[in-house]
């Protein structure tokens, strides 16, 4: 199943469509995949869509206003994949996927790491559903409540509540540590190791976690 | 007149959206406002039914939507108040019958006269949820004092700032104080330190709310139960009222709620 104009590629996946955009204005692409949706609407009827959108930033209204006009015609937007981080971000908060299959937490991130010294700054809190990953390492002003997760390739630093779950140095880093002003997470990993946080007071003061001989220990961060 | 369009909306099923929204409408439109209802949950209407209304369904939100009506067909006049009117939903058909612009069109048309326009948002988080908030000015959030259901109502909380529908503002329904007190309960504190969103009512658990809402009587409509009054409160804080919250809450909370989280 497969059908092709110059800026609009379809491929059919064994449970969808995937859709590859090429380099055009956003609003032309749009406009484009729309007629060639209404042109033949038997095809696509009640299909799932997986759209590749390239290079293109999206911010929230450009990607949900698209997500309506499909779902008006009966298909569902189902992930996002891109390679602008702004883009994945904005597919994240709109509750898509950002990735055709679950990665598997031993498997690498697939991006090169960056310097040491570029983080990705989240100024929220991160919310039931919303998921942060980035290579490098992380810095979350706002909490991470339970059911939000944040996989860095390096250290994470919450400043707010850590209740939900985190994994630094997800890519093997086992200098990496996750600090938080309340470390209270649902599960905590770095690199190979997982802990399920006890239950525990919540007045113990701002923690850091880290790897010590091979075991996940919390210590006071002062 | 430019009505406000507010969006009672939860996550999880079944925490009291359609009794919320039948006791506030009543409670604006014993107020003088001009109200008008629209249940968003199509396939499972019953906003009707908790209003009382059922019998007099001809024209549904569907009909309006496919041209087969004028908008002012569908709305069900409510007798016991001078201004109270409901748009039901269809129970033949499925969420995509109705798309988001389709909301807010119809909603645009309906503006300019009345004062609110009140919707019943199903739950969860697909189409009916977006048809419920596209027309939105201000969504309430809905959520019981339970665990998985403040989980819920985080995630929609996340995904309507992500709409730019937020900030949206929390109810919190069946609080029993009883066991607040006892510990088995999670307390208003402590579903507010999650959702750090603005607080606009707490309704307490309250076995009025059934009889009410079997007989198509919302409670509002007399005020003298418990959760009658909770939601008229609602209704004066939409008014722009400072209404103090009721007694069942923790110690602490009105402290909490001037100084802010951060
Ligand atoms: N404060 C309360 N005290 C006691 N019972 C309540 C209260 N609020 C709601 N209920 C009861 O909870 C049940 C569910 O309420 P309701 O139908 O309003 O929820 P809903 O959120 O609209 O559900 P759905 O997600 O299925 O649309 C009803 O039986 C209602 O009478
Ligand atoms: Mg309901």
């Amino acid at each position: 199943m497969s059908a092709t104009s110059a800026l609009i590629q379809i491929k059919g996946l064994r449970d969808g469509l995937l859709v590859t955009l090429g380099d055009a204005p956003w609003a032309e692409l749009q406009d484009l995949l729309i007629r060639h949706i209404d042109e033949q609407p038997a095809f696509f009827q009640g299909a799932r869509l997986v759209l590749d959108v390239g290079t293109h930033a999206l911010r929230v209204a450009e990607l949900s206003s698209l997500r309506d006009l499909l779902s008006e015609r009966g298909l569902a937007l189902w992930a996002v994949l891109s390679e602008s981080p702004l883009t994945e971000q904005t597919a994240q908060n709109l509750g898509l996927a950002t990735r055709l299959s679950k990665p598997r937490p031993a498997e690498p991130p697939p991006a090169e790491l960056p310097p040491e010294n570029m983080a990705l700054w989240v100024r929220q809190t991160i919310r039931s559903g919303m998921r942060i990953e980035f290579p490098g390492p992380v810095v979350v002003f706002g909490d991470v409540n339970p059911g939000g997760e944040v996989i860095a390739g390096g250290s994470v630093i919450v400043w707010g509540r850590l209740r939900g779950v985190v994994h630094a140095g997800a890519a093997g880093d086992e200098q990496a540590v996750v600090c938080a002003l309340e470390l209270a997470p649902t599960q905590l990993r770095i690199a190979g190791e997982i802990a399920v946080s006890p239950q525990k007071k919540s007045d113990s003061g701002p923690e850091v976690a880290c790897l010590k001989e091979g075991r996940l220990v919390a210590e006071p961060w002062q | 007149m430019t009505a406000k369009v507010v969006t009672i909306t939860s996550g999880k099923g079944g925490v009291g959206k359609t009794t919320a929204v039948a006791n506030i409408a009543v409670a604006l439109a014993s107020r003088g406002q001009k109200v008008v209802c629209i249940d968003g949950d199509i396939g499972l209407r019953n906003l009707d039914v908790v209003m009382g209304l059922e019998n007099r369904i001809v024209y549904d939100l569907v009909d309006v939507v496919e041209g087969r009506c004028r908008l002012r067909q569908a709305m069900i006049h409510d007798k016991r108040l001078p201004e109270l009117y409901l748009i039901p939903a269809a129970q033949t058909r499925d969420k995509s019958a109705v798309s988001p612009s389709d909301m807010v069109r119809l909603c645009d048309e309906l503006r300019p006269d009345c004062d609110w326009i009140v919707i019943d948002s199903p739950a969860g988080i697909e189409r009916g949820f977006r048809n419920a908030i596209a027309p939105a000015d201000k969504v309430l959030v809905m959520t019981n004092p339970e665990v998985s259901a403040v989980r819920d109502a985080d995630r929609v909380v996340g995904l309507l700032d992500a709409e730019e529908k937020g900030p949206a503002s929390l109810i919190i329904n069946r609080i029993n104080p009883a066991m607040v007190k006892r510990g088995d309960m999670l307390s208003v504190e402590d579903v507010l330190d999650l959702l750090a969103i603005e607080l606009i009512g707490i309704v307490p658990e309250d076995e009025n709310v059934l009889v009410a809402s079997n007989r198509g009587t919302p409670l509002a409509l007399d005020g003298k139960s418990r959760a009658g009054l909770a939601f008229q409160n609602i209704a004066r804080r939409l008014l722009g009222e400072t209404v103090p919250f009721l007694d069942f809450e923790a110690p602490n909370l009105l402290q909490r709620l001037f100084t802010g989280r951060k």
